[in-house]
């Protein structure tokens, strides 16, 4: 799947995009957050406190609980500050 | 509906002239426009520069004017939200709602705009004293945007 950042989770992962393919047992928003934590110190760095990230599949707001299921597009950033 | 995001300024009077132009249907029209304050905490600020997601961006605006045009008997609306460099005193983002009495179209501009604060995809990044850091996203702002989750009155009483 194609993962994006944006904000400060791009500045922190240190890239804008990428394509992973996560181990079967990512079956969540949630542990794909927790997976992405431990693949490195940047990545340590931009999940530290997940509960802060928000994150959108295929271009639609998710809560971490949602199944990544078939997600083909997969975002994660700050809380919104447009407007 | 007209969502649009651009890097260019936008002319307001025109914006709104597209919607009217040749209407006798409107009785009111409705205009936010958002500006990038020149201080921050006191404190001078050189410019904002906007990300966004796009694809997302336009999706979401898209759908929040959706949910707006059916809460609000609404006769048209514009959308226009600027990304990129924007410096003190430039326009950010543009709401422009339409409808025959002025109610609809009020409260339809403050409800887009208070999503528009929270739910779509973009985030604000400030130049001040030579560094630059990401705007953080304010609770009042959630909460605005909470209060259109209830009911309206009018609704709740039918």
């Amino acid at each position: 799947m194609k993962i994006v950042y944006f904000a400060w989770v791009r500045e922190r992962v240190g890239k804008t995009d990428e394509e992973l393919e996560p181990p079967a047992g990512v079956a969540t928003v949630g542990d794909l957050m927790a997976w992405l934590a431990g693949r490195g110190e940047e990545y340590a760095y931009a999940f530290e406190n997940p509960k802060v990230i928000r994150a959108a599949i295929d271009r639609v707001h998710v809560r971490p609980d949602t199944a990544l299921s078939q997600a083909r597009e997969i975002a994660f950033f700050p809380p919104m500050t447009g407007g | 509906m007209t969502v649009r995001l651009q890097r260019e300024p936008f002319d307001t009077a025109a914006e709104t002239a597209a919607l009217t132009l040749g209407r006798t249907d409107i009785g009111a029209v409705v205009t936010f426009t958002g500006i990038c304050r020149g201080a921050e905490d006191g404190t001078p600020i050189a410019a904002l520069t906007l990300e966004h997601y796009p694809g997302m961006a336009e999706a979401e605006i898209a759908r929040h004017v959706e949910e707006a045009e059916q809460r609000w008997a609404l006769l048209g609306v514009t959308v226009i939200h600027r990304y990129g460099r924007i410096a003190p005193g430039e326009d950010i983002v543009l709401v422009v709602t339409t409808s025959s009495h002025r109610q609809d179209a009020f409260a339809a501009a403050e409800f887009l705009m208070d999503y528009l604060k929270t739910r779509a995809p973009f985030w604000k990044q400030v130049e001040q004293a030579g560094a630059t850091h990401w705007v953080d996203a304010k609770s009042a702002d959630d909460a605005a945007a909470d209060r259109w989750k209830a009911p309206r009155r009018d609704e709740a009483a039918e």
